[in-house]
C-alpha cells in the first residue's frame, strides 16, 4: 500500500510543532525534554471550547497544523483517529468518583469519555459529515491508524486525516500504564500523488520474528519518547520526513507478533 | 464492495446465549430486560444482563485477561461453533491472515471502576489490576485473537454505539487490500458503572423498560453483549455461507457530541452510502433494523432520516426493547438478528410499545411478520455523530 503525505502537524515534549521539531528531528539540535503545552482549539464554537479538555485540545491542534500545512480544505476530510487509551486524566476522574459514596458524574466528562470524543469535536468543528472512525490497537496504535488509513484511501479513494495522539494518566493509573507525556501527530494523506505531496510512503506488514526490532532515532531523548508513548512509535518516519533525501525504509513497531516496514521516499 | 460470505455467527444478549435461545426469544417476543440490580447501583432503571457471565472461567493461559468484558467474550465465543470455525478458517488461510475487528465502548473498564474502590492508603491500585488486558480499548481484541489463535492484524474500533457496526467496514476494506483472507468481525460490551452512571447524568436512562417508536419513551435501557462473525474471503469447499455483507456506509454528522441532527443527515448519508456500496436501491431493502435506542431525539432524528430514505413502506423496527442497548456490542448483535431473521423468514416486531409515536412515519412493526427476506439493513449510530449502516443479504 502507498500513501502520500501532504501536510504534517506534530506536538509532543521537547517538539511544539512540526515546523519548530524541524531541527530536533533533523539530527541539527539535541533533543530537550520538556512538558508539551495544549492550546486551546480556536475552531470551536465558545461553548464546546469550554468542555474541550486535553485529548481534544491535543488531536486538534496536530490536526490544524497538518491542514495547515497542507493548505485544504477540512470539511470535505474523511479521518482516522488513533489513540491508545484517549484521555486519561478523565478516565481517572470519572473512576474517582465512581469509587466514592456519592458517585454522579458529570454528563461533559462521560460525553467526552468516549474513544471518538476528539474525532466527534473535529468533525463538529470543521462541519465534516464525511467518514471518520476512531481506533486502538494499544502501544500498536500508530501502526494501526496507519494501516487503516492507507485501506480507508484505498476503498474511498479520497484524501485522509490521520491524526494519533496519547496522554499520560494520573497516579494511580500512571504506576500501571506509565506514559511520559502528551503525543501527537497528523498527517494529511492522498491516495495518489499531488503537486503538493512531501513524500511518499509504502507500508507493508512484516511477521516480527523475521523483521527484527523496530528502528530507533539514533537520540537516546527521541528513544525515550518512542518506547513510552505509543503515538511517538511514528518518530522514525517524522524524522526521515524531516531530513527528505533519498527512499529509505524503517521497520516500525505495530503488534507483538507484526511489524510494519515502511519506505519512505521525499518528494519535495 | 465485494460481497463478504459469513460463514459463521453467533451472539449473547440478555435474551439469549447462542443462536438457537435468540431466535426462539424472538419468535415468543420476549423481553431480556429486568429493573436493574447490577452491583448495588442505586439507579431506577432497567438493564440487559447476560446470564452467567459471572460464572465464566477463562482458561490458565487466558487468566490474565480476566474480567467482566472478556468473560462476555469468552462466553461467545464458545457458542455455536464459532471456535471451531475460526479454526479451520486458521487451518485453510493461515494464523497470520486472520485478522480481528471489534468494537467496544468500554471494554473492561468495570475492573478499574473496582479497583479504584480497592486502593490502599497510598492510593494504589491493587496488586494484579492489569491496565493491558481488561481496561485498555483494544484488550478485547488482543484477548480474542489470543484466544482463537489469530495472528493477523487487530484492532479495535470504539466510536460509542456504532463501533460494531463500523467494524465490518474495517475487515472488509483489510479484505480488499489482501492483507488478511478471513475476518473474526463483531462486538463485545459489557455492563459497568461509566455507562450506568454517565447514561443517567445525561437524562437518556428509561426508569421504566425502554419503548423504541413509543409515543412516551423516556429513554435507554442498557444491555450487555458480545456478538461475532467470521467472514472469508471465499467460503470453503462445499459450504453454505450463513449469509451476506453487501455494503457499508458510514458518515458523521458534524453536529453534536450527545445529541442526534434532528433530520438526521448523517444518518441519511450512511444508509445511502451503505446502498450504494451493496448496489440496491431503497426498494430492494425488505427490512430495517433501526437503532431505535429509545431515547425521545435518537428515535425522531432515525424516523425522520428513513423517511427520507425509504420513505413509509419498508417494515422496521428496534430490537433493543428485547435485548436493551448493548452499547459498543449494538452493531454486532443487530448483524446476528438480521442473519436469523434472514434464515427463518421472519421480521421481528418491536416490543414495549403501548402507543406508537403518532409523529413517527416508518412502518413500525410492534408483532412479528413472517416473509422471506432477501436483505436486511441496519443502523447503528453513536455520541460524536458517527453513523454506521449495514447491508446484509440472505445466505441463498
Amino acid at each position: 500500500m502507498k500513501v502520500f503525505i501532504e501536510g504534517i502537524g506534530l506536538l509532543g515534549p521537547g517538539l511544539p510543532s512540526w515546523q519548530l521539531a524541524q531541527a530536533t528531528l533533523r539530527g541539527e539540535a539535541a533533543h530537550v525534554f520538556a512538558l508539551s503545552v495544549l492550546p486551546a482549539p480556536p475552531r470551536l464554537p465558545p461553548a464546546e471550547r469550554r468542555r474541550a479538555g486535553p485529548v481534544i485540545r491535543l488531536a486538534m491542534a496536530v490536526a490544524e497544523e497538518a491542514i495547515a500545512h497542507a493548505a485544504c480544505d477540512p470539511t470535505a476530510l474523511g479521518s482516522v483517529f488513533t489513540s491508545s487509551g484517549g484521555e486519561g486524566a478523565n478516565c481517572h476522574s470519572l473512576c474517582e468518583t465512581l469509587a466514592s459514596p456519592n458517585p454522579l458524574i458529570s454528563p461533559v466528562r462521560f460525553t467526552n469519555s468516549v474513544h471518538n470524543a476528539a474525532a466527534g469535536y473535529w468533525h463538529i468543528a470543521v462541519g465534516s459529515r464525511t467518514a471518520s472512525t476512531s481506533i486502538c490497537a494499544f502501544d500498536g496504535s500508530f501502526g494501526a491508524g496507519l494501516i487503516e488509513a492507507a485501506t480507508v484511501m484505498q476503498s474511498s479513494g479520497e484524501p485522509l486525516l490521520l491524526v494519533a495522539y496519547d496522554l499520560p494518566y494520573p497516579e494511580p493509573l500512571n504506576t500501571v500504564r506509565p506514559l511520559l507525556d502528551n503525543f501527537g501527530l497528523a498527517f494529511v494523506l492522498t491516495p495518489a500523488a499531488t503537486p503538493r505531496s512531501i513524500a511518499a510512503v509504502v507500508i507493508e506488514l512484516q511477521d516480527a520474528t523475521t523483521s527484527g526490532a523496530p528502528d530507533g532515532c539514533g537520540d537516546a531523548s527521541l528513544d525515550a519518547l518512542r518506547q513510552s508513548i505509543p503515538a511517538a512509535a511514528a518518530l522514525p518516519l517524522l524524522q526521515l520526513l524531516a531530513r527528505g533525501g533519498p527512499a529509505r525504509s524503517l521497520t516500525l513497531a505495530y503488534l507483538p507478533h507484526l511489524m510494519l516496514r515502511v519506505v519512505v521516499e521525499s518528494l519535495s | 464492495m465485494t460481497p463478504l460470505a459469513i460463514s459463521n455467527f453467533t451472539v449473547a444478549s440478555a435474551i439469549g446465549t447462542g443462536c438457537a435461545p435468540t431466535l426462539a426469544a424472538l419468535r415468543e417476543q420476549r423481553c431480556g430486560l429486568a429493573p436493574n440490580d447490577f452491583m448495588g447501583v442505586p439507579l431506577p432503571t432497567w438493564i440487559g444482563e447476560v446470564p452467567g457471565v459471572d460464572d465464566v472461567v477463562l482458561p490458565p493461559a487466558l487468566a490474565r485477561f480476566d474480567c467482566r468484558n472478556n468473560r462476555l467474550a469468552w462466553l461467545g465465543l464458545q457458542q455455536d461453533g464459532f471456535a471451531d470455525a475460526v479454526a479451520q478458517a486458521i487451518g485453510r488461510w493461515g494464523a497470520a491472515r486472520v485478522g480481528v475487528f471489534l468494537g467496544t465502548s468500554t471494554s473492561g473498564l468495570l475492573q478499574t471502576e473496582l479497583a479504584y474502590r480497592q486502593r490502599d492508603a497510598q492510593g494504589a491500585l491493587p496488586a494484579g489490576f492489569r491496565y493491558a488486558e481488561t481496561q485498555n480499548t483494544h484488550s478485547v481484541a488482543a484477548f480474542v485473537a489470543a484466544a482463537l489463535g489469530a495472528r493477523g492484524p487487530s484492532v479495535v474500533v470504539s466510536t460509542a454505539c456504532s463501533s460494531s457496526a463500523k467494524v465490518f467496514g474495517n475487515a472488509s476494506r483489510m479484505l480488499d487490500a489482501g492483507l488478511i483472507d478471513a475476518a473474526v468481525i463483531g462486538g463485545v460490551d459489557s455492563l459497568c458503572l461509566t455507562t450506568l452512571y454517565g447514561f443517567n447524568a445525561l437524562e437518556l436512562l428509561s426508569p421504566d423498560v425502554c419503548r423504541p417508536w413509543d409515543a412516551n419513551r423516556q429513554g435507554l435501557s442498557i444491555g450487555e453483549a458480545a456478538a461475532f462473525a467470521l467472514v472469508e474471503r471465499e467460503a470453503g469447499a462445499g459450504a453454505t455461507p450463513q449469509g451476506w455483507l453487501l455494503g457499508v456506509g458510514e458518515s458523521n454528522d458534524g453536529f453534536h457530541m450527545s445529541t442526534p441532527h434532528p433530520e438526521g443527515a448523517g444518518a441519511i448519508a450512511a444508509m445511502r452510502a451503505a446502498l450504494a456500496a451493496a448496489g440496491l436501491t431503497p426498494a430492494d431493502i425488505d427490512y430495517i433494523n433501526l437503532h431505535g435506542t429509545a431515547t425521545p431525539s435518537n428515535d425522531a432524528s432515525e424516523d425522520r432520516a428513513v423517511h427520507a430514505v425509504f420513505g413509509s413502506g419498508t417494515p422496521g423496527s428496534s430490537t433493543k426493547g428485547a435485548t436493551g442497548h448493548t452499547l459498543g456490542a449494538a452493531g454486532g448483535v443487530e448483524v446476528a438478528i438480521a442473519l436469523l431473521a434472514m434464515q427463518h423468514g421472519f421480521m421481528p416486531g418491536g416490543l414495549n410499545v403501548q402507543a406508537l409515536d403518532g409523529a413517527a412515519r416508518v412502518n413500525y412493526l410492534t408483532a412479528n411478520r413472517d416473509a422471506t427476506l432477501r436483505t436486511v439493513l441496519s443502523n447503528s449510530f453513536g455520541f460524536g455523530g458517527t453513523n454506521a449502516s449495514l447491508v446484509l443479504g440472505a445466505a441463498t
